[in-house]
């Protein structure tokens, strides 16, 4: 067997899983925190499928894509993460 | 020894994705937002750590390892802050613990208005007001905190 092909069939679908269970979390929440978390482990996941990627198909353009998605990700998080405590205090 | 790097490989990116396969059976089976936190913020990072670390030793550039290397630096440097801040957001807007959870530490500690913190004893004096207006009485087995040194 490949490397590619053992990428293929074995890591992508055990991403895959993963994938669909943090979904199920982002979609039933509760709380709006709970999504963001949800959204994080989403794009760590996306991260980890990149660089499997990367290897199986030999294209480095994969890996610029996992960092990019990398900043994207700690930018919202942290603007989630704001936005949240702000609108707590003005509740007050 | 081309045999032997495929299987290392391989076995960085397989257990990267188990790790963050685990992280996300937590992210579902956890009973509130803090105990998901954990799960997420540990065993996800270091999950994708390792596959970004089978990337590192497939390159066959120095450049594509460097960028790989960079991308895990940043990871593990901004994963602790980002869930240190939702966490922070999640209690001050009064996201609820679990029900069975043992101690809050921060309960009567924290004032949501101004994030100083004090201790139980310091609220009156300070007009510190608790984010969840319970107060800290603890039973024989978990007493409550006792005022810590100045």
């Amino acid at each position: 067997m490949t490397p590619a092909a053992l990428v293929h069939g074995l890591v992508l679908p055990v991403l895959g899983i993963a994938f669909v269970l943090t979904a199920v979390r982002a979609v039933r929440g509760p709380s709006l925190p709970d999504r963001v978390v949800a959204l994080d482990l989403l794009s760590l996941i996306a991260i980890v499928a990149l660089a499997s990627h990367a290897v199986a198909e030999r294209q480095n353009a994969y890996l610029d894509v996992a960092t990019v998605v990398a900043l994207i990700t700690f930018l919202g998080t942290v603007a989630f993460a704001r936005y949240l405590e702000r609108h707590a205090r003005r509740k007050k | 020894m081309e045999e032997v790097r495929d299987l290392f490989i391989l076995a960085l990116l397989g257990g990267g994705a188990l790790f963050v396969l685990v992280a996300s059976i937590g992210v579902v089976r956890m009973p509130d937002l803090y105990t998901r936190m954990s799960a997420t913020s540990k065993a996800a990072t270091f999950g994708a750590g390792l596959a970004l670390l089978g990337v590192v030793v497939d390159a066959d550039h120095l450049g594509t390892a460097a960028r790989a290397i960079a991308t895990i630096v940043f990871l593990v440097l901004t994963a602790p802050i980002a869930a240190h801040m939702i966490g922070r957001a999640a209690y001050v807007s009064g996201v609820p613990l679990w029900s069975n959870t043992i101690r809050d530490e921060l309960d009567g500690c924290y004032d949501a208005e101004t994030h100083a913190l004090g201790t139980p004893e310091d609220r009156p004096a300070r007009g510190l007001r608790t984010v969840r207006g319970r107060r800290l009485e603890g039973d024989e087995d978990h007493p409550a905190p006792r005022r810590r040194g100045r």
